[in-house]
């Protein structure tokens, strides 16, 4: 029996519990699926993290998630056209994984409710630990998602993008790629949809030793939705991952990234962009776990805060003591643009190992008078010139992917989002 | 094309008065080189004709074609046709050189009323300028002056004043940093800009720069003042006694 009082649940954590009770029967799974589903709404009503919880300071989730609305399984939600043209396209729609596998060499595609129901992803549904609130939500309420799999040696020729929809609701989807042995490939996460929703996406890749993998993440959520989104990542021997995350929407957003190395020689790259004005709140988490020796990483995060949005940052480096001669390298920019917002970084080194090279760096700045002066001195009217600089610190950090038409893409919607906030 | 009048400003930040009753006319097509010890606010009177905001016109008064520019910032006079080269040019990562050229000669032609130009119009533009320059276009593909040699960042300084086509040209220190052969293609940029309706200002500490671009007149600044005019013998008699004879006089 547990001595401390049970606290009063808030409306969220009600309703939230209401809600699983209701639709338990309907959700797709086999004895250990639903088992799975019992623990995790088990973990969230016992209470959402508050900022007492380490991994949670920032953003005290019991405070924040105010509203919780139903589950419209009949909302409305369609597909929307690719970041790159001619990707293959994968859509789950309001929470449902929508139209047929496409047939391509090297790629076996299936549903992520098929795989629940076989049971053949209880053991991967289990939130990874108590402070995991992003996974039980997830393993609560998922319904769908595609789960790829890429065979060894294969290198699709096209971007494969995932497109996540929503409408106004709720919408809980999964995404587990296994990438083989050899592998090169571009995967896109597009979040997006309508509002008011609270919805949660976690994506689970593995990469197979030698394997090159991209993955951009895209989240352009409209006002009033909640979004709770999880990447975990586990890189094999000699194999490479770049992730890009652009976080551009949201009312609430969590974006956590765990990322492990498991093989020698293994590198991650992390870039990412947070584009946040309004009254919004963007967490992005990001552990990573350099578990064995010459591991390298770099991990650069450009953030832009206007009116009364605000930003989290927390960047955890964990070298474990046989991560010898690991490489890591993590720095966080911040350029506020209103005295309103407000942006918070928390890098975190923990090392275990004596052999290593770590560094991390921090700034929150303004635009640069100088070279403000400069553009002005050319002609360039001070709204313009303002806006070039904002941009060309933004656009540093996408043109570091090598991708020509990735930047493109990338690039048109930061020119979107400054069209629409400038 | 430009009246100084008693002029005296400081630094906004600090208060120090840096220009103390400065006084002089540029008339059209005339090339004036201003030339001084260091410290006698020749730089500083460059940044103020373009409006930069680190410095306050206390008194006095800066006319441009008959107008006052004391209320206009920065962008307003550059599209009016002030230019001014910078002694050291900003790095800006991030700004692609071309998109900032092209933004900037729009800008400027959206202020004055004019159509924007078309981009065949604008590249060929500056295919022209870039190669009587002999700048590589692969340069211009590169963020703006990121990486550029110290020579580099002085003919893209110049490349924009051809582009822009300014009325008033203000070059700060422009041969500084610049080996001989440099400094005769950015002579030659300048002097073939040289028209009755266009005027430039030098800036400069030496002699050099005005065996190349040869001055109509030369005027001597220290302390912030205009200690003494002349023609282009002056810069000569400069080059040969140095500064101490006419501060001298002036003090």
């Amino acid at each position: 029996m547990n001595m401390h009082a049970q606290p009063q649940r808030t409306r969220a954590e009600a309703a939230l519990a209401e809600a699983f009770a209701a639709r338990v029967g309907e959700l797709p799974g086999d004895g250990a699926v639903v088992l799975t589903r019992d623990r995790a709404i088990e973990q969230i009503k016992a209470g959402l993290p508050t900022r007492r919880v380490e991994a949670w300071h920032y953003t005290d989730l019991r405070q924040l998630l105010t509203s919780v609305p139903d589950r419209d399984a009949a909302a409305h939600a369609e597909s929307i056209a690719p970041l790159v043209a001619g990707s293959t396209v994968l859509p789950v729609l309001n929470g449902a994984a929508n139209g047929e596998a496409p047939a391509i060499d090297g790629l076996a595609v299936s549903r992520v409710s098929d795989r629940l129901v076989d049971g053949s992803l209880a053991t991967a549904l289990a939130p990874q630990d108590g402070d995991d609130a992003v996974g039980a939500f997830n393993a609560a309420f998922v319904t769908d998602g595609w789960l790829l799999d890429i065979a060894d040696g294969t290198a699709p020729e096209r971007p494969i993008e995932l497109q996540h929809v929503h409408g106004a609701g709720q919408a809980h989807v999964r995404l587990p790629v296994r990438v083989g042995t050899g592998v090169t490939a571009t995967i896109v996460q597009r979040e997006t949809g309508a509002g008011p929703a609270l919805v949660s996406s976690v994506s689970n890749l593995t990469i197979g030793d030698g394997s090159h993998v991209t993955w951009v993440i895209v989240q352009e959520q409209p006002e009033a939705v909640t979004h709770l989104g999880q990447f975990n990542a586990w890189i094999g021997k000699n194999a490479k991952l770049t992730l890009f995350v652009m976080n551009t929407g949201g009312k609430l957003v969590r974006q956590e990234i765990r990322v492990r190395t498991t093989g020698e020689g293994a590198d991650f790259t992390l870039r990412g962009v947070n584009l946040l004005a309004g009254d919004t709140h963007t967490d992005v988490t990001m552990t990573l776990d350099h578990a064995v020796p010459m591991t390298s990483s770099t991990e650069v995060v450009r953030n832009v805060a206007m009116g009364r949005a605000q930003g989290v940052f927390q960047g955890r480096i964990n070298v474990h003591q046989v991560a010898q001669k690991t490489d890591a390298r993590m720095a966080c920019n911040t350029l506020l643009l209103s005295d309103e917002a407000a942006f918070f970084t928390k890098p975190e080194l923990e090392i275990f190992a004596d052999d290593v090279q770590c560094g991390h760096g921090a700034t929150v700045t303004e635009i640069d008078a100088g070279h403000l002066f400069y553009l002005m001195a050319r002609g360039i009217d001070e709204k313009t010139a303002r806006g070039l600089l904002v941009k060309a610190f933004v656009a540093e950090v996408i043109e570091d992917l090598e991708d020509e038409a990735l930047v493109e893409a990338l690039e048109a919607k930061l020119e979107g989002w400054f069209a629409a906030h400038g | 094309m430009l009246e100084i009048k008693n002029l005296h400003a400081r630094i906004a930040a600090t208060g120090t008065e840096i220009i103390r009753g400065l006084n002089l006319t540029v008339k059209d097509g005339e090339v004036a080189a201003i030339m001084g010890p260091n410290g006698s606010g020749k730089s500083t009177l460059s940044y103020i004709l373009a409006g930069r905001p680190d410095y306050e016109v206390t008194e006095g008064e800066i006319l441009y074609n008959g107008e006052s520019i004391l209320e206009m910032d920065a962008a307003e006079r550059a599209a009016k046709g002030i230019f001014l080269a910078f002694q050291y040019p900003m790095e800006i990562p991030g700004v692609a050189t071309m998109e900032f050229l092209k933004v900037a000669m729009n800008s400027q032609r959206r202020q004055r009323g004019e159509e924007p130009l078309k981009v065949a119009d604008f590249l060929k533009r500056v295919k022209e300028a870039a190669g009587s320059l002999e700048m590589d276009m692969a340069m211009l593909k590169r963020p703006l002056n990121v990486g550029f040699s110290g020579g580099e960042k002085k003919r893209a300084e110049i490349l924009q004043m051809k582009l822009l086509e300014p009325k008033l040209c203000v070059l700060d220190e422009t041969d500084s940093g610049l080996d001989i052969d440099a400094l005769k293609i950015v002579a030659e940029g300048v002097n073939a800009l040289r028209s009755p309706d266009r005027s430039v200002v030098v800036i400069t500490h030496y002699q050099r720069l005005l065996d190349h671009i040869v001055p109509d007149t030369v005027h001597v600044l220290y302390k912030g003042q205009v200690v003494k005019s002349g023609d282009k013998t002056l810069a000569h008699t400069l080059e040969a006694e140095g500064y101490a004879g006419i501060i001298g006089e002036a003090a």
